[in-house]
């Protein structure tokens, strides 16, 4: 598979080509600034474009909407965020149409390499890969009553289905059975009328839409 | 021929002083004169002068009345000419620029006028010819220089106030001049906390994150010894504390979303932190600077609520009602939280006041605390 790497900073640059290679892709292209992203992403089509969201020239939220734009134009291409900082709003934003083959992550979450190698062929594959702080900052502007029927097990389960984890990546991020995992999860979906799917992105959008994200 | 420059300056200062002096003394002086005139007028009516006497009088009152805001700017004019002092504009207040003119302007001008006489002792030494008049003339004329200087000093400190501003007015004005001055103090501060925030961005935080993937491609690739691999996970972990740490810091100075959406998309960050429900009912966006100080005010109640209450929820309400945005924060943690001690409330209450807002807490011991403040955003 290939990919595109947008980010400013050169000495961060070079890192993130190496775990995406490491991730089994090519990079057919480095970008700068969103103007090279989008052109390069116009040539190669690639199936995955890493962006940084804060780039030149006004270093506010350019990455963003790059990615809308990508995601308009070349729908085949996963579209992966990394920011020092992430916002509820911008999640939103990209899940608003659609939440296939997207991701936002925190910066500091490709140091955890093996985890956020999972997370690039995750999103690169059409699942979903959120940070942990977006689904928190999701989960404070929800009003807590039918949140309150969760245990506390089963809110962390909620969280790591938002993420856009599978029942496999849940159990070993909760080190218990997978079985354990399927159990919580019908109960989850059960206390908060979400209607059962099996299909590992049918569930996320569930979720992120009990969450007020989606369509 | 060289002049010597200490003489140049006395000499420039003499000629200042006596165009100064000479200019001053018929514009204080005609308002006297007039008033004079018009005693003399209305002395003639009672005693029964003739029939054009009370038109001659109207004549000479509607050319003191005009020519009172005429003087007044022909002095400032010649404070400003001659010794580059700025009478302030006064607003209008006829009866007291008249009482200047006549009672000060009447002072002020005779002391003008002997001054001048000193001056033009030659004159009166050769027209008289006394032995006594030449010495009188010639101690005149030795006294004109300091005595010339002496009333241009006194002048220029007592017609500003006098011509100028009252306390009032000078109050208002001042009180103006500071609303002005604090707006841009609160820009200021605000622009640096944002040029800051760039500049760790750009720097720290990047080459902390670049630091913790290469200690992470370190431990995934390399084949090591155990008590390697145990350094190596241990430098790691600290990277990744240092930018979470870092982050966090830098996320309470003036995060970029808070330009770019507002404030309502900026709390969602605080909040997620400390887990606290949040409610926010904004029907339009503060002015830039309420925004700003409404986020340090959440982030630092935030900040102390995690560090000292113990609490188990933490409640978040803002709410712009009419002109007042009014925040609330309360958590059912342990009070006690005095905004007397502490460097953290006094900043909060310093930022809330800033911006003319209000600042309330309510922190008995045992709890809860709530925290109110009401920042006033109108346009």
């Amino acid at each position: 598979m290939r990919a595109v790497i947008a980010e400013d900073s050169v000495l961060l640059r070079v890192g993130l080509v190496k775990v995406v290679e490491m991730a089994g892709f090519e990079v057919v292209a480095e970008a700068g600034n969103a103007a090279e992203l989008l052109a390069a992403v116009e040539e190669h089509t690639p199936d995955l474009a890493l962006i940084d969201v804060r780039m030149p020239p006004g270093f506010t939220d350019e990455g963003v909407r790059a990615a809308l734009s990508i995601r308009d134009t070349h729908p085949s291409t996963a579209v992966l965020l990394l920011s020092q900082y992430v916002e509820e709003r911008y999640a939103t934003t990209l899940l608003a149409t659609n939440t296939r083959g997207v991701g936002y992550l925190l910066k500091h979450r490709v140091a955890d390499v093996e985890e956020f190698i999972e997370a690039l062929r995750r999103v690169a594959n059409g699942g979903t890969a959120l940070d942990p702080q977006v689904i928190s900052q999701l989960l404070v502007r929800r009003p807590s009553d039918p949140l309150d029927r969760l245990t506390p097990r089963e809110r962390e389960v909620l969280t790591l289905m938002a993420e856009g984890r599978s029942n496999a990546g849940i159990a070993t991020q909760l080190v218990v059975s997978e079985s354990a995992v399927a159990k919580h999860i019908n109960s989850i979906l059960a206390k908060l009328d979400l209607p059962k799917a099996d299909a590992d992105h049918r569930r996320v959008l569930a979720v992120l839409h009990f969450l007020g994200v989606g369509a | 021929m060289k002049i010597d420059p200490r003489l140049r300056r006395g000499l420039t200062r003499l000629t200042r002083n006596t165009a100064f002096l000479a200019l001053g003394a018929p514009l204080h002086l005609l308002t006297g004169l007039l008033l004079v005139v018009i005693a003399t007028l209305i002395w003639d009516i009672i005693g029964g002068g003739d029939s054009s006497t009370p038109v001659i009088l109207g004549f000479t009152v509607a050319l003191t009345a005009l020519c009172v805001p005429a003087l007044t700017a022909a002095q400032r004019w010649r404070f400003r000419q001659l010794l580059g002092i700025d009478v302030p504009r006064q607003g209008r207040q006829p009866a007291r620029q008249l009482g200047y003119h006549s009672l000060a302007g009447a002072l002020f001008g005779t002391l003008e006028a002997l001054v001048l006489l000193a001056a033009l002792a030659p004159a009166w030494i050769y027209a008289f010819d006394r032995p006594y008049v030449t010495v009188a003339g010639v101690l005149a004329l030795a006294a004109f220089p300091p005595s010339a200087a002496a009333l241009v000093r006194l002048e220029s400190q007592v017609v500003p106030s006098l011509l100028g501003h009252n306390r009032e007015e000078a109050l208002a004005r001042r009180v103006e001049d500071l609303t002005l001055s604090r707006a841009g103090a609160v820009d200021a501060a605000a622009a640096e906390r944002r040029r800051i925030e760039r500049d760790l961005h750009d720097g720290a935080q990047q080459r902390l994150v670049s630091l913790a993937l290469n200690l992470g491609l370190a431990r995934t690739t390399l084949d090591l010894p155990p008590e390697a691999r145990e350094v190596i996970d241990t430098a790691h972990r600290e990277a990744k504390e240092a930018i979470e740490e870092l982050n966090n810091l830098v996320r309470g100075l003036h995060p970029s979303v808070l330009d770019e959406l507002g404030l309502d998309a900026a709390l969602s960050g605080l909040a997620a932190r400390t887990a606290a429900h949040l409610r926010v009912d904004l029907p339009r966006r503060p002015p830039p600077p309420v925004e700003a100080v409404a986020y340090f005010v959440v982030s630092e109640a935030l900040t102390n609520v995690a560090k000292h209450s113990n609490s188990t929820r933490t409640d978040v309400t803002v709410t712009l009602l009419g002109d007042m945005l009014r925040l609330v924060i309360s958590d059912d943690g342990l009070g006690g939280a005095d905004p007397a001690r502490g460097t953290g409330l006094t900043g909060l209450a310093q930022r809330v006041r800033s911006v003319d807002g209000t600042f309330r807490m309510s922190s008995p011991v045992g709890g809860p605390t709530t925290m109110s403040v009401e920042l006033p955003c109108a346009q």
